[in-house]
């Protein structure tokens, strides 16, 4: 079972790496992803939304998809929500294995899956003023999709 | 039934969520999106473009034609954008 949380507050990826491989021996990789808030286009803060309820359940229905494809010994995502501005991290993504294959590719699986397959909208602000919401991109579509 | 909008849906409707109770004909996603857009200028300007609104009923991701109920929650969203 996967570790599933969505919350407004930052993550301590040393803390969430540790606590996946606490007391085990038989992890051979542990593979993490960190997206982060980047500042373009005089981006100031990004606002993400979501789905409560339907958020955790979507993120655990795909974390348990990469369990069921790879080996894995643990699985952590964490996405957060409310305001985040540039530089601050949106969402981590850790898989233990015990060989670095399997971690890594359902570490990739999980961030283009995380992309196109959980209840999350992006609004940004800008220095200036103006806001938009960011529109989904068909390459990330692609992206999951390659996945079969 | 439940609806809840998010995004630019919610903002252009101007309600995140508003518990409705549809008439008997409206049986499927697609039926209820139509309906939904006569009841203000807001929801009409929202589901003008129904192309680019996605659809969850019960909390799980669905097409226009999954057929919606009484007592269902429904959902109506911009394509997502987490990660």
């Amino acid at each position: 079972m996967a570790l599933i949380r969505v919350q407004e507050a930052p993550f301590d990826l040393a803390a969430e790496s540790a606590a996946l491989t606490a007391g085990r021996d038989d992890v051979g990789g542990l593979a993490s992803f960190v997206g982060l808030c980047r500042a373009d286009d005089g981006l100031a803060a990004l606002v993400l939304e979501h789905y409560p309820g339907m958020t955790e359940r979507a993120l655990a229905e795909i974390a348990a998809q990469a369990e069921a494809r790879w080996p894995l010994t643990g699985c952590t995502v964490i996405h957060r929500h409310g305001r985040i501005l540039p530089g601050q991290p949106i969402v981590l993504v850790l898989t233990a294995s015990r060989h670095r294959t399997a971690a890594l590719e359902a570490c990739a699986f999980l961030i283009d899956w995380l992309k196109t397959g959980a209840p999350f909208w992006k609004h940004e602000e800008f220095a200036d003023g103006t806001t938009r919401w960011v529109a989904a991109r068909s390459s990330d579509d692609a992206a999951a999709a390659k996945w079969g | 039934m439940q609806v809840l909008y998010f995004a630019w849906v919610r903002q252009r409707i101007g309600l995140g969520a508003e518990r409705v109770d549809p008439p008997a004909e409206v049986a499927d996603v697609a039926g209820l999106m139509q309906w939904l857009a006569g009841r203000s200028p807001g929801h009409a300007s929202a589901f003008a473009e129904a192309g680019q609104i996605r659809c969850a009923v019960n909390q799980a991701f669905c097409g226009p034609e999954h057929p919606v109920r009484a007592g269902d929650e429904v959902a109506f969203f911009p394509p997502v954008t987490g990660g």
